[in-house]
């Protein structure tokens, strides 16, 4: 049985914790923050449409039987041409704007947010083994990350996830590439983690509470995750999600350029593909609102991300 | 010191061995060549014999070895897709690039640092306020984007610049430019602004939180009280300790550069290596994509070392511990 058990806290009154966290500097700070609260406000609205997708938009954009050709092409409804359900307009096979920009900015915000989560928990992994473990484990994962950071990201990010979508069997492709995606992100973008990590947990092992724990034989593992993580995650939360908005761009890019979802099960990124096929002919809408969103989201989490590391840092308190 | 840039130098050669690995992987994993050269038709020993050829009955090592051997020496091979030695392809391809990538680098130095001065000098000047929103917007919203509805704006509605393409060009020798044609200038335009703008953005918001952090230390404080001018206190005491990060960066920046031209070379069809590369992802072809990965692989490198020279040439101190500390702030 260990130590904190052992010690009763006196019992506190319900939702305590929400209460001090409620009434402490960072909520306070972030209530006086206009763009922080703008930008909270605009992706929360964002990400409840996108997860709502399938009740608010008039169609489901990955029903083929749903798309009609004679619907095609349609411009946004507040122009003369427009028509009543298709409130942002029609692309050439008739798929309404505003319900693929629904279920597009879905799948590009989870890619998003499954890429972070992934790479953090490698940068996690790697960064506490190579900063409490040491020696030649050390050496040989920070080389690799030099590795990694030697080559351009966009352009490893390009090749993972080329190769690995040639390597399925091609029935396979279209419901494996979110997971090549993610995967690919993930691997260019864990070692920013793993070295923050690392250089905390250096930091974090030489303190007396993490010689305490040691001194009461907890084995390495227990050491690393219950005692010294906690006290390096705020560094990485804050990274985390400045790197949000990054994560979110690589995988608008790389389906962009045609390597990441399918026009069958498009995101932000592939129907900013498909509009910028079809806008010299005049349908400026098809290629404009899925990009206004997707700069729209990166915009806001990255003000978000500024707000939390000015809030977090304490050379600015 | 000198021990110090041997490592540095052996350092740069061993990552790119190893980059040199994964592009020799890559063509071990994806396909056999003797299937994608050859059609269904051949015999047996025509299958033997190219194989023969190519050196694919050698043993794994042996074949790394070659492969090294042949790739400095720029031969990477026939592209599976157009039937040309890849290395005539990308040289051809070059000079487009590297124009738009060092058209792009100087535009955002030369705008971004007087930029990030001014912001950090003048923090409640209103034109700096906007500056600094619009570098926030500036990071944000993707090179593609930015080119798109530059072409929208410039292209479909005004009717000003070329939407695609590079003008025209002249030839010197194997060297091309289109920075000598009116329509070659005109075509260069939009792709380097907006290849340029994330950097502007970047190199301004760098510059800037540099800047604050230099101007609140003793020395500075001490040069004002010397009663020196702001101008000299500004440019010759703060800017000149901020330069070390932009330094930095405008090495990263040329790397990263050439990897997003290849987005940017997308939405204008500029024939660049970039676009090269894009046009042989969709049809794994793998030769091209392999002699890019290295090509730009050691563009990078050589930049990411050639920084660090510059660092132990800048800052005496790193020559003691021969650890380029400040080279990681990225």
């Amino acid at each position: 049985m260990s130590v904190e058990q052992t010690v009763k806290m006196p019992a506190a009154p319900r939702f305590a914790r929400l209460r001090t966290f409620l009434d402490g500097d960072l909520v306070y700070g972030f209530l006086r923050t206009p763009s922080a609260v703008i930008s909270a406000i605009v992706l929360l609205v964002i990400a409840l449409t996108a997860i709502a997708a399938p009740l608010l938009s008039p169609q489901d954009p990955y029903d083929l039987t749903q798309l009609y050709l004679d619907k095609a092409e349609l411009p946004p409804i507040w122009t003369a041409e427009g028509q009543a359900p298709y409130l942002l307009g029609t692309d050439v096979q008739g798929r309404d704007i505003f319900s693929a920009i629904l279920y597009g900015s879905r799948i590009s915000l989870m890619i998003g947010f499954a890429s972070v989560i992934v790479s953090v928990m490698i940068g996690i992994v790697v960064g506490l083994t190579s900063g409490y473990v040491g020696g030649r484990i050390d050496n040989l994962l920070m080389r690799i990350g030099d590795l990694v950071l030697s080559i351009p990201t966009l352009l490893v990010a390009i090749l993972v996830s080329a190769i690995f979508r040639e390597l399925l069997p091609v029935s396979m492709r279209d419901a494996f590439t979110p997971v090549i995606l993610t995967t690919s992100i993930a691997i260019t973008s864990w070692v920013q983690y793993a070295r923050i990590v690392r250089a905390s947990t250096m930091v974090e092992a030489r303190k007396e509470y993490v010689l305490a724990a040691r001194i009461l034989r907890l084995p390495p593992l227990r050491i690393m995750l219950t005692h010294i993580l906690p006290n390096v995650m705020t560094a990485v939360l804050v990274t985390a999600t400045l790197n949000l908005g990054l994560a979110i761009l690589a995988e608008a890019t790389l389906s962009f350029l045609g390597v990441g979802m399918p026009v069958t099960q498009p995101s932000l990124g592939t129907l900013i593909r498909i509009g910028n096929q079809y806008f010299f002919s005049g349908s400026w809408w098809v290629v404009l609102f899925p990009a206004l969103q997707l700069s729209l989201i990166i915009l806001a989490v990255n003000l978000l991300g500024d707000w939390l590391r000015d809030a977090l840092n304490p050379k600015l308190r | 010191m000198l021990a110090i840039i041997v490592k540095r130098i052996g350092n740069a050669a061993l990552v790119m061995l190893v980059v040199a690995f994964i592009a020799f992987m890559i063509f071990q994993f994806l396909g056999d060549p003797v299937q994608l050269m050859l059609n269904a038709q051949a015999s047996q020993e025509e299958r033997v014999a190219l194989r023969l050829r190519l050196g694919l009955d050698q043993p794994v090592v042996m074949q790394f070895f070659s492969f090294v051997i042949r790739a400095v020496q720029g031969d990477f091979g026939i592209s599976f897709r157009n039937q040309r030695e890849v290395m005539s392809l990308i040289a051809e391809r070059f000079p487009a690039t590297f124009e738009l990538v060092m058209v792009s680098t100087v535009l955002a130095l030369a705008i971004g640092v007087p930029l990030g001065v001014f912001a950090a000098i003048n923090p409640k000047n209103p034109a700096a306020r906007i500056a600094r929103m619009i570098s926030m917007v500036g990071v944000s919203v993707p090179a593609f984007v930015i080119g798109i509805v530059l072409i929208l704006v410039f292209s479909v509605q005004l009717g000003w610049l070329p939407a695609f393409g590079r003008g025209e060009v002249v030839q010197f020798g194997t060297w091309s430019t289109g920075l000598l044609t009116p329509s070659g200038r005109l075509a260069l335009i939009m792709p380097a602004t907006s290849l340029a703008l994330f950097q502007i953005s970047f190199i301004m918001r760098l510059v800037t939180a540099e800047m604050l952090e230099v101007l609140r230390t003793d020395y500075v404080k001490f040069a004002r009280a010397r009663g020196l001018p702001d101008r000299i206190v500004h440019f010759r005491h703060a800017l000149r300790n901020c330069m070390m990060p932009v330094v930095t960066m405008t090495g990263m920046l040329i790397g990263d550069l050439i990897a997003f031209a290849l987005v940017t070379e997308t939405v204008f069809q500029w024939p660049g290596m970039g676009l090269l590369f894009v046009q042989a992802v969709m049809f794994i072809d793998i030769p091209v994509m392999a002699a890019y990965l290295m090509i730009v692989s050691v563009i990078f490198i050589t930049l990411n070392t050639i920084v660090d020279f510059i660092y132990l040439a800048v800052d005496p101190r790193l020559r003691q511990t021969g650890t380029a500390g400040g080279a990681n702030v990225r």
